[in-house]
């Protein structure tokens, strides 16, 4: 017990006396940690803003847009409009086995007044299934769209959260009343404030969505403007469109191989984009990080073999008063683990304060960077290591000498 | 000017036999020691006097467990010290020898009571009982008010004064100086000097190292060095006490 009071002591009395080469060793780590740290929280930030980016359009869909062919067929010439109603939507949804859900979309600007407000508006119809497709989801006290509103051509809407400020400001807009297109709506739900980087038909936040049976009551529109689905299974897009395009070419008449007749925008392939993406994103990191590990490590290990040289003559005299090398190794090492630890400490608390005071303005773009403690524990550690590895030897090779001989070196 | 006869017994402290040092510098081959042959009793106080470059100082650190003969046996109270691993030089240095350098040897960053402080750590004194040592032994050498201060505000002779100081600090055996008068001027060389010859009266075993001849005639015993030989030694003095003054 004595013998450890006495070489924390001794530690304690080191670390003092050598003021400027300790301050120069911790920065190194500090540094190190920081550096290391904050570029993978920020390029974690970034990976998942972007995931939540693109999942505010939905969450793996197929966006379909029929328009016309590009191939005779049936004895009719290329350049027939496409036309889909409910019903083929309905056989999709009947017949398709690679479909999970489906949800058509009708869409124009229509009129809305409130009191005396007129202004106008994106309305969609669309199916129930559309509000989960497409990561809609309501704030507390709200829902989506149901399948009793669609059966029933309840005149209920769901709002954009934006839309909905604009209408009613700070009050609550659940309940209220207002006039689309002449007739009245309900509104049953508001948005969830979500980021979206990529939209077909303007931005969720500033649209009205009411049911589909509802949208073609009120509007007579009997074509879909567009229709979404997802996939049973996420990988396999492809051969649910390729599906989704023979039982519409069976139905309404047109070359099943006629890829234009429908448009397809397929953002699973963007999940596949950005896949590659960060993989090339995280290995730019990862050698950045790399190398500013590197360059922390050079600089901790050259601290330490000019310590240990500086020091040899101490050692010197330390081992003709006694001290045993095993005893000046440990105190090499204990000197180094303490250094790291509060080099790495402080490290952390600076990227956790730089994360703290991030803008939030600049959340859409790269996201809220958070530190992960494992990699700035490993980043602390393995500078402690170089520093270890590169005061060890030196101490090792100076506790070795005869002490008259370490005493002389200068 | 009679002294009262230290206690000069038939303990010895040192036996060397054949001592032999050679520094192979792989082209150059230096004999430093050429056969030792030299016994130290407890309470003695030795000079070792030669001019430089005749191996007193490799004999002192060969002595001192500094650094390890080429041939020869030598036994520090009673124990042999060649074939002992680098802990056990450790603790003979650390509790059978006291040392003091020409150059003082202190470490400047930390205070002269830490200084003195050092070997007790290497030996596990407790921190109650160093407490206690260190002020008694500072009181001794006369610096009982510069405790906190540091090497570098100390003159000299105040300096050497914390090295005697430290050298005591494990009650050794023997106490072996190198020059200890050879960076001080004349009245601080002569406030050491009186300060061994006081440890040494006290019952001390002193071995000094040294050009300077008032030292070497304080001493009760000389041993002249050349060329690596002992070509002088007036042997351990019995009752000879005029040699004493």
């Amino acid at each position: 017990m004595t013998s450890v009071l006495n070489s924390l002591r001794q530690l304690a009395r080191d670390l003092r006396s050598q003021k400027l080469r300790t301050f120069l060793t911790t920065l190194g780590i500090v540094w190190g940690t920081v550096a290391v740290t904050l570029l993978l929280s920020f390029g974690q930030a970034m990976h998942k803003q972007m995931l939540k980016n693109v999942l505010g359009l939905g969450n793996a869909i197929v966006i379909a847009f029929p328009t016309a062919t590009s191939k005779p067929f049936e004895g009719i010439g290329k350049g027939r409009p496409i036309r889909v109603t409910e019903d083929d939507i309905e056989l999709i949804r009947k017949r398709a086995t690679l479909v999970d859900a489906i949800s058509s979309e009708y869409a124009d600007t229509l009129q809305l007044k409130l009191g005396t407000k007129t202004m106008a508006v994106d309305v969609s119809g669309v199916s129930p299934e559309f509000g989960e497709m497409r990561n809609m989801i309501p704030q507390m006290g709200g829902r989506f769209l149901n399948p009793i509103d669609e059966a029933q051509k309840r005149r209920v809407a769901f709002l954009g959260n934006e839309l909905a400020e604009d209408l009613f400001g700070s009050a609550d807009p659940v309940g209220q009343i207002f006039r689309l297109h002449g007739s009245p709506f309900t509104v049953i739900g508001v948005l969830e404030p979500k980021t979206q980087d990529s939209s077909y038909s303007g931005r969720d936040k500033d649209k009205a969505i009411i049911p589909s049976s509802t949208y073609r009551a009120l509007t007579g529109q009997k074509y879909v403007e567009l229709f979404i689905f997802t996939a049973a299974d996420v990988q396999q897009t492809v051969p649910a469109t390729d599906e989704v395009r023979s039982i519409l070419a069976g139905k309404i008449r047109f070359d099943p191989t006629d890829k234009e007749a429908l448009m397809i925008w397929d953002t699973t392939e963007m999940f596949q984009f950005m896949d590659s993406f960060m993989f090339a994103f995280k290995a730019f990191l990862a050698i950045v990080g790399s190398l500013t590990l590197v360059v922390g490590g050079i600089g901790v290990s050259n601290i330490m073999s000019v310590v240990v040289e500086e020091r040899t003559p101490e050692i010197g005299v330390k081992m003709a008063l006694g001290a045993r090398p095993r005893g000046i190794l440990r105190q090499f090492l204990a000197e180094t683990l303490i250094l790291t630890a509060v080099g790495g400490s402080i490290g952390l608390l600076i990227t956790y304060g730089i994360c703290e005071v991030w803008p939030a303005g600049m959340e859409e773009f790269i996201g809220i960077p958070k530190v992960d403690t494992q990699v700035a524990l490993l980043t602390a550690s393995l500078l402690g290591l170089i520093g270890f590895v590169a005061g060890f030897f030196p101490a090792r090779s100076a506790a070795n000498l005869d002490p008259v001989v370490a005493m002389k070196m200068t | 000017m009679k002294l009262p006869l230290a206690m000069t017994t038939d303990e010895t402290i040192i036996e060397m036999a054949a001592i032999r040092k050679v520094y192979d510098t792989g082209k150059i081959k230096v004999e430093a020691l050429r056969g030792i042959d030299l016994d130290i009793s407890k309470g003695e106080f030795v000079a070792i006097v030669g001019p430089s470059g005749s191996g007193k100082s490799t004999l002192m650190n060969l002595i001192g467990c500094l650094d390890t003969p080429t041939s020869g046996t030598y036994r520090l109270t009673g124990q042999l010290v060649a074939g002992m691993n680098k802990d056990a030089l450790a603790t003979v240095r650390n509790r059978r020898v006291g040392f003091i350098f020409q150059n003082f040897n202190l470490l400047p960053q930390i205070s002269a009571y830490e200084n003195v402080e050092m070997p007790m750590l290497f030996g596990g004194v407790p921190r109650r009982e160093r407490r206690r040592r260190i002020e008694e032994l500072m009181e001794r050498v006369g610096l009982a008010d510069r405790m906190e201060h540091k090497p570098t505000e100390l003159s000299g002779g105040q300096m050497q004064r914390v090295a005697v100081a430290r050298a005591l600090a494990m009650d050794p055996d023997i106490l072996l100086a190198d020059e200890p008068t050879g960076n001080l001027d004349t009245s601080s060389g002569g406030d050491i000097m009186g300060l061994f010859q006081n440890l040494w009266e006290q019952g001390g075993t002193m071995l000094v190292i040294t050009h300077d001849a008032a030292l070497a005639r304080r001493a009760a015993r000389q041993v002249e060095i050349q060329d690596g030989l002992i070509t002088r030694d007036t042997g351990r003095p019995e009752a000879d006490s005029a040699a004493r003054g």
